[in-house]
């Protein structure tokens, strides 16, 4: 089976491809982290070409399209998720959506990634890998977070402990997938972790437009 | 040989919309809004419109498909609009409208949202004339537009200085305590009114003010000191008189200078877009005002006027069928995109 998988949670634009046996063991065949900061959508869909090209395939021959479905800042995270619910749906191949930060890391670790706003992405998992809390957003003075820490080592100060640098790879997303991906047709649409409701207030009360 | 098949992707505000046109023949007009999330807050919320957007992505897709009754293969090109507008809201159209081009391995157009709102008028009335003039009013635009080649050549000719006609709109409803969009309900409302009930001031109309620009800050102030005052002395609001006189006043500025336009640039056709243009009372005014003048007028339907897929389609099918080169791979949007940059 031949997944392309893709993330835009974090600041650095993830997109490879890659082939799952039956056992579940996946072989990256090509991947590429690009730095793009707030331009997921102008270089994720040349990236995902690129991925294909490198690896000698088409579009045509994936079978299913995994994407990262956060948390990470909204406008960008949206980028992958439309993207890889319009590549399969044209494609009519399944799409899968996974936490994001399943795939920052491996073992036992807490994961952190920006969540802008002076606040941070959070996700523990034991020594099997598996989630056992999060995901959740939290003031990292707050957060009280047991380590060994990875992900955005931007923010071990604010942590009070070390970050081990690491992001969303590809072989991570496939890993953090590996449930769904035994039986793709099941999977429900995508729906972003979005952890935050939007910024809104309903005006309290009619504001006179002259004071006079 | 049949004419090429062309999607288009319009999320720039609260409207999902997904349109398919073959040339000028419109084929679907595939449209979900999040307008009443937004009732509540007396305005569009844009990550509110964003998530909505991202909701109702391919299933829009689906369902224009299924009324064109064509299938994601026979699609040509793909066209999007990619400014001006809501960035987050621009974006997940512009992704989800890469992401078809390339997985259906055809072209990709990035276009004007301003001159899309023109382009629909061709799915109702054929091509247009060129040169035509064309009134462009929305709930973030208005402006008068000189159009030698919508394909290539749009070139603005004056512009609101404040606020948009839309806008005005909208606020004039929200002091009257009606609902958002107030175009509609105002429309509604001033059908029992008199337009002449409340002599409302005329922006920009002297004779030493720029013949092309308008300008609405100025009428919403008085239309709410006027509503206000009555309110302070305790007497009712005449809302259909209010409404009725409101609306005269945007109309009768609008047609008077795309009336002047025309006649100062030699042009005999005006044609209108943009939300605002569903108005009765303009379409109205705009009718006799060029019969007078012996302009040719060209309206949408009320439904093509607002946001909508198929504007988008239209504008693309004009560009694939006049030749203009498609977007680069790494398009990206642009929230406030000159209304003279076409396509990109
Ligand atoms: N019958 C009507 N009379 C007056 N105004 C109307 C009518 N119907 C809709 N409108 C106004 O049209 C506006 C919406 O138009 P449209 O959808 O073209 O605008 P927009 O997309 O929000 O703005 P823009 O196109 O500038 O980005 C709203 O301000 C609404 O009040
Ligand atoms: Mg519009």
């Amino acid at each position: 089976m031949l997944v392309l998988a893709l993330d835009t949670a974090t600041p650095t634009l993830v997109a490879g491809v890659a082939r799952r046996s039956a056992a579940g063991d996946a072989e990256v065949l090509a991947e590429r982290a690009v730095p793009s900061g707030n331009r997921h959508a102008e270089l994720l869909v040349p990236t995902v070409r690129e991925v294909l090209a490198a690896a000698g395939l088409a579009l045509a021959d994936v079978d299913v399209v995994v994407a990262g479905l956060g948390p990470g800042p909204f406008t960008g995270l949206r980028v992958g998720v439309v993207t890889a619910a319009a590549l399969a749906d044209a494609r009519g191949v399944p799409a899968v959506g996974v936490c994001s930060l399943d795939a920052v890391g491996s073992g036992a670790r807490t994961v952190v990634t920006d969540a802008r706003r002076r606040e941070v992405y959070w996700a523990a998992y034991d020594a099997e890998g598996a989630r056992v809390d999060g995901p959740g957003v939290v003031r990292p003075e707050e957060a009280g977070l047991t380590g060994p820490l990875v992900g955005d080592p931007r923010f071990a100060e604010r942590l009070g402990a070390p970050v081990e640098p690491a992001e969303v790879t590809t072989a991570g997303l496939l890993h953090a997938a590996a449930g769904p991906l035994a039986d793709p047709s099941s999977a429900g649409p995508l729906v972003p972790l979005y952890l935050r409701r939007p910024d809104a207030v309903p005006p309290t009360s009619f504001k006179p437009v002259t004071t006079a | 040989m049949t004419e090429p098949l062309v999607i288009g992707f319009e999320t720039s505000c609260d409207e999902t919309g997904v349109g398919v046109v073959r040339g000028h023949t419109l084929l679907a007009d595939a449209l979900a809004t999040s307008v009443a999330e937004h009732e509540r807050f007396g305005g569009v919320v844009p990550e509110i419109a964003s998530r909505a957007h991202l909701e109702a992505m391919v299933p829009t897709v689906h369902r224009a498909l299924a009324e064109a009754g064509v299938a994601p293969s026979d699609v040509d090109a793909v066209a999007v609009t990619a400014g001006p507008g809501l960035t987050g809201a621009l974006l997940v159209g512009l992704a989800a409208a890469k992401a078809y081009a390339l997985a259906l391995d055809k072209p990709l157009y990035g276009v004007n949202h301003l001159a899309a709102h023109v382009a629909v008028d061709e799915l109702q009335h054929g091509r247009l004339a060129e040169p035509s003039l064309a009134l462009l009013v929305s709930g973030g635009h208005s402006s008068l537009l000189l159009v030698p080649d919508l394909a290539r050549e749009v070139t603005p000719l004056g512009r609101t200085i404040d606020d948009a006609a839309g806008e005005a709109f909208d606020k004039v409803a929200r002091v009257l305590g009606m609902p958002f969009p107030g175009g509609p309900p105002i429309d509604r409302a001033a059908r029992e009114g008199d337009p002449a009930a409340i002599d409302f001031p005329r922006g920009l109309t002297g004779p030493r003010d720029a013949p092309y620009d308008v300008s609405f800050s100025g009428l919403k102030t008085a239309v709410a000191r006027w509503v206000e005052a009555r309110r302070r002395a305790g007497e009712p609001v005449p809302v259909a008189d209010v409404a009725a006189s409101f609306q005269e006043a945007v109309a009768d500025v609008l047609t008077a200078k795309a009336v002047r336009a025309c006649r100062d640039h030699g042009v005999d056709h005006l044609v209108l877009g943009g939300g605002v243009a569903a108005n009765s009372r303009l379409r109205a005014l705009a009718e006799e005002r060029c019969a007078a003048a012996g302009i040719v007028l060209r309206v949408p339907s009320p439904r093509l006027c607002t946001d909508n897929g198929a504007m988008v389609a239209a504008l693309g099918s004009r560009l694939v069928a006049a030749g203009v080169a498609p977007s680069a791979p790494d398009l990206g949007a642009d929230s406030s995109l000159p209304v003279e940059t076409v396509s990109r």
